[in-house]
């Protein structure tokens, strides 16, 4: 059927499929979180120190988890072509809630308050984002304000306590490994299989990638990008609690003083996800999360100077997303 | 009005001997207290290729839309096989039946063509989105069309233009479609290619579904259509057979008036003034060894196949691709373009194929749009360019309600480009390069932007043309070079026939060519 005149036909799915899977970030992202753990080793070594310490590598996993999971829920707004600003109040909040019903009540009442926050706020950013057509990224700024002054009117410091048996969650580990790791594992494992392999990831993908075409096509656009959100902050509630843990208490600058908001959209992006939405994956988010847990253990190991340790830290996010820019437009 | 051989209120009586698949009765719609349509019928029966043609701002994009949910009617019904349907979201009009091909694409482009098929209704097994399944269907839909060269796994932007709308249809076809609407489907396609689509409308018209199919091809129109319905202004103007009527009727029904001459008067032959823009020699990654004049007052037209290195051949004269070799001299003066910048300022313009990604600020006025270049680029003058802005929109003949501050985005088509042309001739260029300048213009303005660029050879500028329409080319153009596979194939004086131009354009690449 195809004239010859025609531009050569994209043949036999073979070669393609091999070609996209090289230029898959996540595979990228993995392969960098790699070579940086190596490196890491190489200079801490030199230095005279033990990267593979235990105590070294329970540190970075512990690290990894409160920044991953928040990366984790970042990952699906920004997929979805929205983002949220909101997450590190959220998360103060989050923390204080947990701590005050947790004495008060039961762990269980604890969580579930927990994640009813996260529910109600993920449904404020999505209905606010969707329904009042407010860019996300001014929407979910004022969601952040809002919790702020709430958070600043009512707490001037620590509040609440979890009980000991909750505190397991933050400091038991197994081996080298933390337990917590495992809820990181399990919630970037069910954000994985939502989505890539449930029509709702598809949908969200399409939503992000083009809204015009994803409605055209009969998606929902609007309630994707609600659920999306309502993820995300789940996730961040799940943060929260793992924050909680840790401390013991609740904390208002548990969520601010570590930058979740801009360290998890750093995260996604160095992650290869693209900030316009619908491409990337949780995959790659983890390796970026990885990536720059290994270099703040790296750089506290060596001491170094917290600004200097800020100047490698942007410079590597900007060099990630211009290898990505000149990728893409090589692809396009 | 014309006499109305099937008046929109009673469509039913119009001819085709089945029952109408679909009926559309008295739609109006009016957007922000303008009424776009008023009472407008129409019906299709399965197996019908049913025209739909009409200047642009005729109505037929809303009135499409109307049917595809994406817009809710102010009033009139829509039925579908008998029953009536008010759509309020794309959703239901596809699960009613109705399957659109938008001129814009609806695809992603960094998901896989199955993922793009299935868009919105991924089969599910446990749960879970059975890629698999999916991945099937679609091939089997592709091998149903004859289309081999695509595999479901492949990412849409790997496509060509021309498969990314087989892409769109066979989108279509996965959700069981009964009523095919098709927005220009030929518009971004060379000739060939959519003599390919023409063969597909017509199988899939046999096997039963309906077409309405928007064209401002007539020639398209008249090879494929059954009938032909034609709006104007928001009206339903007349439904024909196609056999019925001819070219000139279809015409002056969607105009108001005859347009007898299509293409304004070539230049005599002694007209070709001085050299312009000398290349010889200009290569880069998709250009082998082009030797190219331009002459003041001359019209040289390209041809080409899509894909053949025509527009690679305009943007690096424009610098925005540059060669990486070659001598290119402008004006007398030696300079190969490495950017847009540089080519402005020597005097080269381009006019690009994607008006609307590439040759505007949609959200801008006419005025800020006209001014752009002279604006960015020193060396214009600029109080002198901006106080002669009402000439220069005179001198395209632009017609904007809103006058200068009108957004551009809510111009037609033709007035839009006429905007382009206005803000390349601010900067007063030397070389006008045009690609496909009529793309998604309507008959009338169409006409007008001939006249205009015809005018502009005259006043002494050199100007090339690249367009996929071949009559185009040839009523226009003084010369046709035609390209194939990045070099130039030939040279044919004006007037060639559509035929030759073809051979040259898919004749096989003449190995190791004379240059260097």
């Amino acid at each position: 059927m195809t004239p010859t005149a025609l531009a050569p036909p994209v043949r036999a799915t073979e070669p393609v499929r091999r070609r996209s899977k090289l230029t898959d970030p996540a595979v990228g992202v993995w392969l960098a979180a790699a070579v940086v753990i190596v490196l890491g080793w190489l200079i801490v070594t030199i230095d005279g120190g033990s990267f593979f310490a235990r105590a070294n590598l329970t540190t970075i996993l512990s690290n990894c988890v409160a920044l991953g999971l928040v990366a984790v829920g970042q990952s699906a707004v920004i997929l979805t072509g929205s983002l949220d600003l909101s997450v590190a109040y959220l998360i103060s909040l989050g923390t204080l809630v947990a701590a005050e019903t947790m004495q008060d009540g039961s762990v269980i009442t604890g969580i579930l308050a927990v994640l009813a926050l996260s529910v109600a706020v993920g449904l404020a950013n999505g209905l606010i984002v969707t329904g009042l057509k407010v860019n996300a990224f001014i929407a979910t700024l004022g969601t952040a304000f809002i919790l702020r002054g709430y958070i600043e009117d009512n707490y001037t410091g620590p509040a609440g306590q979890v009980p000991a048996s909750f505190r397991h969650l933050g400091y038991d580990r197994i081996g080298p490994i933390p337990v917590s790791i495992f809820l990181l594992a399990a919630v970037a494992a069910a954000a994985w299989f939502l989505t890539k392999r449930t029509r709702l990831g598809h949908h969200m993908y399409a939503t992000g990638g083009d809204e015009h075409a994803a409605r055209l096509s009969g998606v929902r656009t609007r309630r994707t990008v609600i659920i999306a959100h309502i993820i995300c902050s789940l996730c961040v509630g799940a943060a929260a609690l793992f924050l909680a843990s840790r401390l013991g208490a609740g904390a208002p600058w548990a969520g601010t003083e570590a930058r979740y908001d801009l360290e998890s959209i750093a995260a996604v992006v160095l992650g290869g996800t693209a900030l316009a939405g619908g491409r990337g994956g949780v995959a790659g988010t983890l390796g970026g999360v990885l990536i720059l847990a290994v270099l703040d253990s790296v750089f506290n190991q060596l001491s170094v100077d917290p600004f200097f340790k800020n100047v490698v830290r942007g410079v590597v996010i900007i060099a990630a997303v211009a290898l990505y820019a000149r990728r893409g437009r090589r692809s396009a | 009005m014309p006499a109305t051989p099937a008046p929109p209120e009673s469509p039913q009586e119009s001819p085709g001997e089945a029952a109408p698949l679909l009926t559309m009765r008295n739609v109006s719609k009016s957007f922000l207290g303008v009424r776009v349509l008023h009472d407008v019928g129409l019906d299709l029966v399965a197996g019908e290729v049913h025209a739909l043609v009409g200047e642009n701002g005729a109505g037929k994009s809303t009135l499409m839309k109307v049917l595809a949910g994406e817009h809710v009617p102010d009033s009139g019904t829509i039925e579908l096989d008998g029953t009536a349907h008010a759509f309020t979201h794309p959703k239901q009009a596809q699960a009613a039946g109705i399957g659109i091909i938008h001129q814009e694409f609806a695809l992603l482009e960094h998901r896989t063509v199955a993922e793009n098929v299935f868009l919105g209704r991924e089969p599910t097994r446990y749960g879970m989105v059975d890629r698999r399944a999916m991945e099937r269907r679609t091939g089997q839909l592709l091998a149903e069309l004859g289309e081999t060269g695509i595999s479901p796994r492949t990412y849409v932007r790997e496509l060509s233009v021309a498969r990314r709308q087989t892409v769109e249809i066979v989108k279509a076809l996965a959700s069981d479609v009964r009523v095919l609407v098709m927005d220009e489907p030929t518009a971004p396609l060379a000739d060939h290619e959519a003599r390919l689509l023409h063969d597909l409308v017509r199988r899939l018209a046999d096997r039963g579904l309906g077409i309405l199919y928007i064209s401002h091809r007539l020639r398209e129109v008249f090879e494929l259509s059954g009938r032909i319905t034609v709006l104007k202004d928001g009206r339903h103007i007349t439904t024909v057979a196609t056999a019925a009527t001819d070219t000139d009727a279809i015409v002056r029904a969607m105009v108001g008036r005859d347009l007898s001459a299509y293409y304004p008067p070539r230049a005599t032959a002694d007209q070709g003034g001085e050299i312009a823009l000398a290349l010889r020699g200009g290569r880069n990654r998709r250009l082998k060894g082009i030797d190219l004049d331009l002459r003041a007052g001359e019209i040289t037209g390209i041809a080409g196949l899509q894909g053949s290195g025509r527009t690679s051949l305009a943007r690096a004269l424009f610098g925005a691709a540059p060669f990486s070799e070659g001598e290119m001299t402008v004006g007398g003066r030696k300079l190969r373009p490495r950017s847009p910048r540089e080519a402005i300022r020597a005097g080269i313009a381009l006019v690009t194929e994607d008006r609307k990604g590439e040759g505007l600020a949609l959200r801008q006025s006419v005025r800020d749009n006209a001014l752009l270049v002279t604006r960015a680029v020193p060396g214009q003058q600029r109080a002198t360019a901006a106080r002669a802005l009402a000439d220069l929109l005179e001198r395209v003949r632009l017609q904007a309600r809103g006058g200068p501050d009108q957004q551009v985005q809510f111009l037609s088509g033709g007035n839009q480009q006429k905007v382009v042309i206005a803000k390349w001739l601010a900067a007063a260029p030397k070389v006008l390069l045009f690609d496909e300048p009529t793309r998604g213009v309507d008959v009338g303005a169409k006409a007008a932007i001939h006249t205009l660029v015809r005018d502009l050879a005259k006043e002494g500028l050199a100007v090339l043309i690249i367009s996929s329409e071949l009559p185009e080319l040839i009523g226009m153009s003084d010369r046709i070079l035609v390209m194939s596979d990045g070099h130039l194939a030939g040279e044919l004086p004006a007037g060639a026939s559509e035929e030759d131009i073809m051979r040259l354009a898919t004749g096989p690449a003449v190995e190791g060519s004379d240059a260097a």
